[in-house]
């Protein structure tokens, strides 16, 4: 679609990534999510072809890329594949390692990042813990210091990823309580102490989700992340792109919802015509198109928003809700479109409708962000 | 070894085109274009020679409107060395075309034109062999591969009855079919290292194309397909056959 945000490169990217997810991403999807994982080499493939290093500087392995529309393009052509499941799983790293590279000390980042953009390990984040999920200044998880260690001691749940990777980046409490007493630790997960177990959930099959246990788990304190109790600036700082990723999401699977709904109204035939010449459904399919347009260029226009330096926190709470809620609008009408074959497993609005309630309960519930956002507004 | 590779823009494979409803073309308004899938073969072909150590440089051409530097960017991209913008806004015919493209060869000095065997807009097959006689090089069309050693060429066509394999002096023009590769992913970091190769900007006056055209009388859809009918046994379809003086 033609926007003015849009430049040649983006397009040329577009392209490409569109072509590599068509071969090499969609025609697995089934089996990926029946396996509850995507393999390993695909992040290898990705990294070969710079898709895990986008806006990563140089020395770190990465593409330094002039703007988010490239992240926001990958998400949104991974989307095409009709799974919301290999954009979480491929984007732990996009959560896991942001405060690393903002705050960690340069030895940390040298032995972390390169190697998860080579693709050769997994990065995922760690705050949720099964006490609490959006209330991270009340998280419990705690490490106390013993020599040359931190001994950690809790859990983390609902852990994208959590299975799989290699390096997580764990808020634990260091001090006091409230947001004060919060620092990171990147901790390997071949830690002594350190164990997992895997999680069943509604979507996302082809994404793991874990829970973690810490019991007694040695990390050299070299692995703090940043400043010891000031942990909660690492967690902020993924906060506004979190919501534009979350958003792309909801905006890409609109898309393929739509998509897959025009092209099978235009295919059934039921009463003697296509299911599209039939008004109560095209003026379905209008209102659809209509509403992810709008959450689609809301979504560019904060991107670009915050390119140029803006923190505008409010409108990307409501864009994270707006374009999630447009979401499960439209793939509950995609699979009321597609009848009973909506119903049926397998079919690709069926996966992305099991798909839409993460959007709206993770990275920042719905009613968190109308909270903030109206916090922000001075109400 | 310096291979020069001639691409064009033209509407992507994937769209489905309408015919303007005055019948003087197709309508190109809003339409996606892309580099024609046989230039991105051709390209292809250079670079792994390049890989291979076979040729120094790839020099990537194309002629048309300022728009067509977006394609032209898209094979630097994929790893040509540098690019050659001919602008314009005429249409260009496919003499014209190699009238200018010989001028470049010359003046480029290139030892190689590895050029895509037709263009997915006009299909018309032209261009490669009348750079190849304007020249008077050797040509070698529809290539499925092509190996470089000791000042010649090898190179497997596709022909009618199956495979062909010519030897050619270079310096030649070569054609690419469409199995001759499969073209790269273009990774990233290479899209935005493209930005900053060397394009150079070249003016259509300082090429003799002054040549007879051809004129387009009037572009129309094909005709609509009529709608078949179903035959209950081969006897009837038999029948309905001869009926129609088909068998």
């Amino acid at each position: 679609m033609k926007s003015p945000y849009y430049t040649p490169e983006h397009d040329a990217f577009r392209e490409q990534v569109r072509r590599f997810v068509e071969s090499e991403i969609t025609p697995h999807i089934q089996s990926w999510e029946d396996a509850g994982q995507i393999p390993r080499a695909l992040y290898k493939r990705c990294a070969e072809l710079g898709l895990l290093g986008i806006g990563y500087p140089e020395t770190y392995g990465g593409t330094p890329v002039d703007d988010g529309f490239y992240p926001m393009i990958f998400v949104q052509e991974l989307c095409r594949s009709g799974s919301g499941g290999i954009v979480a799983a491929l984007g732990s790293l996009g959560i896991g390692l942001p405060p690393i590279l903002a705050l960690g000390s340069e030895a940390l980042k040298q032995q972390i990042i390169p190697e998860v953009l080579a693709g050769e390990q997994i990065a995922a984040l760690a705050i949720t813990e099964p006490g609490g999920g959006s209330d991270v200044a009340n998280l419990s998880c705690r490490a106390e210091r013993d020599g040359d260690h931190y001994v950690v001691s809790g859990s983390k749940t609902f852990i994208t990823q959590g299975m799989q990777a290699d390096w997580f980046t764990v808020a634990v409490r260091t001090g006091g309580a409230g947001i004060g007493g919060i620092s990171l630790l990147a901790i390997n997960a071949a830690s002594e102490g350190f164990s997992r177990t895997p999680l069943r959930k509604m979507g996302w099959h082809c994404s793991d989700t874990a829970t973690l246990y810490f019991d007694q788990c040695r990390v050299p304190v070299n692995q703090l992340i940043g400043t010891e109790n000031q942990g909660f600036l690492g967690i902020m700082r993924n906060f506004n792109n979190e919501r534009l990723a979350l958003a792309a999401q909801a905006c890409g699977l609109a898309a393929v919802c739509i998509e897959e709904s025009r092209r099978y109204a235009e295919e059934r035939t039921t009463f003697g015509k296509p299911l599209s010449k039939h008004q109560v459904i095209r003026h379905k399919l209008v209102e659809m198109q209509g509403r992810y347009l709008a959450a689609q260029a809301l979504l560019e226009q904060l991107t670009w928003r915050v390119d140029h330096g803006e923190v505008p926190i409010a409108e990307l709470c409501m864009l994270k809700n707006f374009a999630t809620a447009t979401l499960e609008y439209i793939a509950g009408e995609a699979v009321q479109i597609h009848g009973g074959a909506g119903f049926m497993h397998g079919s690709t609005v069926e996966r992305i409708f099991r798909e839409t309630k993460v959007l709206s309960i993770g990275g920042g519930a719905s009613e968190v962000m109308a909270d903030l956002a109206a916090r922000q507004m001075g109400l | 070894m310096k291979a020069l590779v001639p691409i064009k823009r033209v509407v992507d494979y994937n769209v489905r085109i309408r015919v303007k409803g005055d019948g003087t073309g197709v309508d190109l308004n809003g339409v996606k274009m892309s580099v024609n899938p046989f230039d991105e073969i051709a390209n292809e072909a250079a670079l792994k020679l390049k890989e291979a150590g076979v040729i120094s440089e790839v020099v990537v051409v194309t002629i048309g409107t300022a728009k067509a530097e977006d394609q032209l960017r898209s094979e630097l991209a994929r790893g040509a060395d540098r690019g050659i913008h001919v602008v314009t806004d005429e249409e260009i015919q496919p003499l014209q075309a190699a009238r200018i493209l010989a001028e470049l060869v010359k003046r480029e000095n290139a030892d190689v034109v590895i050029a895509g065997k037709q263009a997915i807009d006009d299909d018309n097959n032209q261009t490669p062999q009348m750079l190849a006689t304007l020249l008077d090089w050797p040509q070698a069309t529809f290539a499925s591969d092509i190996k470089i050693d000791g000042g010649k060429a090898t190179v497997q066509r596709e022909i009618d009855a199956g495979a062909e394999t010519l030897e050619v002096d270079l310096p030649a023009v070569i054609s690419a079919d469409l199995r001759l590769n499969e073209p790269r992913f273009i990774k990233l970091p290479d899209i935005m290292k493209a930005k900053r190769k060397p394009l150079d900007k070249v003016e259509l006056s300082e090429f003799d194309i002054d040549v007879p055209k051809l004129e387009v009388v009037s572009t129309s859809n094909p005709p609509a397909r009529e709608p078949g009918r179903m035959v209950k046994s081969v006897e009837e379809l038999v029948a309905a056959l001869k009926d129609k003086g088909l068998v």
